[in-house]
């Protein structure tokens, strides 16, 4: 609907779009934060010596828990996270902060700081939390049908287990945030965050202040992928409890290091499973045990789960399906919300056990995937019948004939007979992805549009624009429904002390709710200025229309400005607030069953890969996508989503690999030992395509959401991954590490030695 | 502690000359000293792309650089993009404005002045070229294809 490019798009090419940094770069007067890092993964603090670091020229301060004026404790769910820590729960956790004129002498404090810590053991891995019982939360359980009879009763059993690994956000723009007083008793607090309204509880918690004398603002954020929704939150209290301490404005922006080290990560699973299939491949049974690492606190872990526990089916129907899901405890900082949230890990353990069985009976994997797909009429292990689920298999027919699928896997097979050291691997995979917060209360957003007398429109909502075109996509919106050019809108910067009590940004849910927010309020807008119109045009309210800055009727036209002035001078309020809270949501948690979702997003993409067999280096050759956007508010935008969604998603699954050392500190903390993908790993030919005739009733101009959903596309590459390895190996199933970098493929050919070889 | 060394720097048509600490790198120069904000870090160690800017017409790291060693050097930023007089964009930043080669923005300025390397070396690059040139700098938002074809959409209105 909207074709115009990213509403920050000047700014951005010619420099002047001001980051959070950039902005307290130009505060002369304001102090720079930097944290002493806790070199175990668990201890005890016993003391710490301030004195080195204040007698450094420059040193104005080390903040510790004595300058808290309010509550150390703080966490998204559960406040169990210490702002200073007397308890080290892991490697690099900032146990106090040094302030200084500028960043280096603040560096140079935070080394000098002596702390001395009694060293405690430390879970350093998901296994080791295991097996000493560590858990943030207690089971939770999803079930539909008799599992362990339809098990009994299968034709065919498998079992298996899988571990998904970790990722790093590597959000370009580091965390960052920069407070200053507001000469009133208050703070105002410019941070990188997609919660604003978390952010200013943190802040007035830890200043012990009530909620409006803190204002949180955003005005972009460079990069979040949901790492910036509940962990921005900390670094604006610490820069909050510094400004509170010395009256100055505080700036913090972690370097890429301190980044790492500090902010959690994508959750790593372990999954285990069980399946039955039918000799055709159907499941009948599926039994899967999720176990998340949430790190040393709850976060958003809880949410994560629920939504893993919510998409352990895939785009699959199963007539059994139970899932059991528990996040663990361990000295590891603290996992957090990554885009897909849980989802990604869970759908990769349901195309794992599809391709599993496929290949155990002997059959393609895409045949398997296509029988197992929802049909109109399924309903999910949860209950939420899967509406539109003729989708699903629209997607995948059209994907199979535009990607010319049958006559690739022939050439591949016919390729791979001529080749003994290269092979190549192809593989289609299905996204359903639920829209919506699972948490049902979330799902509600505020917004208010003004109209100025020379009619010029300006917005603001409770969304963070991060990259991802919220505030394009808003101002399309509140354009249509006023009927004015997109250039007599603006849409301004995200502040709490404008729309409270807002949701973050997150669950693809953005333009969702805010949009529809916006559209209430400029829909009110709309109403009262028809009298005015309808008078100027000499017709009947009801025969007004507004249109290109326009309003018409009665075979008329005045400029929509023409109109503002005439409900001005008749004392028409022209501000209106909206609101939004999506109707018809629920879920019953003990009973494992309701609709959480709005709406499923569907898509389903093809890959191709050639693998190197002495090496197990690989190559994505062509992708194709076909993704529901339903009418798109933005069509570039979105495809803009959809690609780097997939990439990301690549990233994860086969170069991205997070490690920690043996005292639980981490070793990848830069992007030169942890390998993001670059334009090297981007397939030359990516072709993406949208559904057509795909109207989703409700949601505002029949768009869907697109933030997450596209990050699951990208399972169609390990699969490729995986049919390449089968290419080297023949029949039966394939072992497949995740990610599958190169070291992790050339073990899946050869197979991993199970002992060290005897020395000679 | 502090051994401040005279500077030199041109900057987009600017001459400034600064006292600076020898450890002070050209990305802070510009940013901190200079308060041009549009040179970004985003690794801080050489790998990403994000602070480049050229030095005498070569495309270089700033966070790798030292600001002394720049002494005497003429830069350019994404600041010193746009014409000086009418402020109109530079091809450049309208092919990416047009072609979508952005999201959050943070790794644009640096892929910019890559592409402005790129362009003037090689007017007419392949697709190959493009990807190659461009493969020092990361980007975790656009998937890298809607940077591509921002490329070659400048290459193609730079050739008129
Ligand atoms: S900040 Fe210079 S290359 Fe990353
Ligand atoms: S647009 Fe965000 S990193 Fe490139």
């Amino acid at each position: 609907m909207t074709d115009r490019g990213h509403a920050s798009a000047v700014a951005h090419v010619t420099g002047e779009a001001l980051f959070v940094h950039d902005q307290a770069q130009r505060d002369g007067n304001a102090l720079y934060g930097w944290p002493v890092q806790a070199a175990h993964a668990h201890a005890r603090v016993l003391h710490i010596d301030e004195g080195p670091a204040l007698a450094l020229p420059g040193v104005r301060a080390v903040l510790t828990a004595a300058d808290v004026p309010g509550t150390n404790w703080i966490g998204p769910a559960r406040h169990d996270e210490a702002l200073f820590p007397d308890e080290v729960q892991y490697h690099g956790q900032p146990v106090c902060w040094v302030l200084a004129d500028d960043e280096a002498t603040a560096r140079a404090g935070a080394a000098a700081v002596r702390i001395d810590c009694e060293v405690l053991p430390a879970l350093r891995s998901l296994d080791a939390a295991i097996a000493a019982g560590s858990f943030h939360t207690a089971p939770q359980a999803i079930a539909a049908g008799d599992v362990a009879a339809a098990l009994a009763a299968a034709p065919h059993r498998f079992a298996g287990e899988l571990r998904l690994p970790a990722q790093e956000h590597f959000y370009l723009e580091t965390q960052a945030a920069y407070v200053r007083p507001d000469g009133e008793g208050g703070y105002h607090v410019l941070a990188a965050t997609q919660h604003p309204a978390e952010t200013q509880a943190t802040v007035a918690h830890v200043l012990g202040l009530p909620a409006h004398r803190v204002t949180v603002e955003v005005v972009r954020i460079g990069g979040g992928f949901g790492g910036k929704e509940s962990q921005a939150s900390g670094v604006a209290a610490v820069a909050a409890v510094g400004c509170a301490r010395t009256g100055r404005p505080v700036a913090i922006r972690l370097d890429r290091q301190r980044d790492a080290t500090i902010t959690g990560k994508r959750h790593p699973f372990l999954a285990k499973w069980r399946a039955g299939a039918g000799p055709d491949g159907r499941l009948v049974a599926f039994d899967v045990e999720l176990c998340g690492d949430g790190g040393s606190s709850l976060d958003l872990s809880k949410a994560i789960l629920a939504r893993a526990l919510f998409h352990v089916d895939g785009a699959y129907a199963v007539p059994a399906l139970r899932v059991v899901g528990r996040v663990a405890r361990t000295n590891l900082p603290s996992n957090t919300a990554f885009r897909g949230f849980g989802a990604p890990q869970a759908a990769a353990v349901a195309e794992e056990v599809q391709d599993h069985v496929a290949r155990a009976l002997g059959l393609p994997p895409e045949t398997v995937r296509e029988r197992n797909l929802y049909r109109p009429g399924d309903r999910t292990h949860y209950g939420q019948p899967v509406r539109d689920a003729e989708r699903i298999g629209r997607i995948w027919r059209e994907l199979l004939a535009s990607s010319r699928f049958a006559e690739r896997r022939a050439a591949i097979a016919a390729w791979n007979g001529a080749h003994a050291h290269h092979k190549r691997g192809i593989a289609i995979t299905p996204v359903k992805f639920g829209i919506g917060f699972t948490t049902t209360f979330l799902n509600q957003a505020g917004a208010h549009v003004l109209v100025y007398r020379d009619g010029s429109v300006l917005g603001r909502h409770g969304g963070t624009e991060m990259g991802q075109g919220l505030h394009t996509k808003i101002l399309a919106v509140a354009a249509r429904t006023l009927g004015v050019p997109e250039s007599g809108v603006r849409i301004v910067s995200t502040r709490t002390d404008q729309v409270p009590n807002t949701s973050a940004t997150a669950a693809s849910s953005g333009s969702d709710l805010n949009g529809a927010a916006v559209a209430a309020a400029a829909r009110e807008l709309r109403q009262r200025l028809l009298p005015h119109a309808a008078a100027l045009l000499g017709c009947a309210p009801e025969a007004v229309e507004f249109a290109a800055g326009s309003a018409l009727g009665a075979g008329r036209a005045v400029p929509f400005a023409a109109v503002v002035e005439a409900a001005f001078l008749a004392r028409t309020s022209l501000a209106a607030t909206g609101f939004h809270a999506t109707p018809g949501l629920h879920f019953d948690a003990a009973a494992g069953r309701g609709e959480p979702f709005g709406y499923f997003v569907f898509g389903a993409a093809v890959s191709e890969v050639e693998v190197d067999g002495c090496t197990g280096q690989h190559r994505l050759l062509a992708v194709d996508v076909l993704h529901d956007v339903g009418d798109s508010l933005a069509p570039a935008i979105d495809r803009g989503q959809i690609e780097g969604g997939f990439v990301q998603g690549v990233g994860w699954l086969t170069c991205e690999e997070v490690r920690f050392g043996p005292a639980g500190e981490l070793l990848t903390r830069n992007a030169s030992t942890y390998k993001l993908p670059g334009i090297g790993e981007c397939p030359a030919g990516f072709r993406v395509a949208t559904l057509e005739r795909a109207t989703e009733p409700g949601a505002v101009f029949g768009s869907k959401a697109v933030g997450e959903p596209p990050f699951l596309l990208a399972l169609s590459v390990r699969e490729a991954l995986r049919d390449a390895v089968a290419a080297f190996r023949g029949p039966g199933p394939v072992a497949l590490d995740c990610p599958a970098t190169p070291e992790a493929v050339y073990w899946a050919i050869h197979g991993r030695p199970d002992a060290e070889p005897p020395a000679d | 502690m502090t051994n401040r060394q005279r500077t030199t720097i041109l900057v987009n048509g600017t001459r400034y000359e600064r006292e600076v600490e020898p450890r002070l790198s050209l990305a802070d120069f510009l940013r901190h000293e200079l308060h041009l904000g549009g040179t970004h870090v985003g690794c801080e160690h050489g790998i990403c792309g994000v602070c480049t800017v050229l030095i005498d017409g070569r495309s270089a790291r700033s966070c790798l650089t030292l600001a002394v060693q720049a002494d005497g050097a003429e830069i350019t930023t994404v600041e010193g993009l746009r014409d000086a007089e009418t402020g109109q964009l530079h091809p450049i930043q309208q092919a990416f404005i047009d072609a979508h080669g952005l999201q959050c923005g943070f790794c644009t300025p640096g892929f910019l002045m890559t592409t402005l390397e790129l362009l003037r070396d090689n007017p007419q690059p392949s697709d190959d070229e493009i990807r190659e040139a461009l493969g020092g700098n990361l980007c975790r938002c656009t998937g890298y294809q809607s940077i591509v074809e921002s490329v070659r959409l400048a290459a193609s209105r730079l050739r008129g």
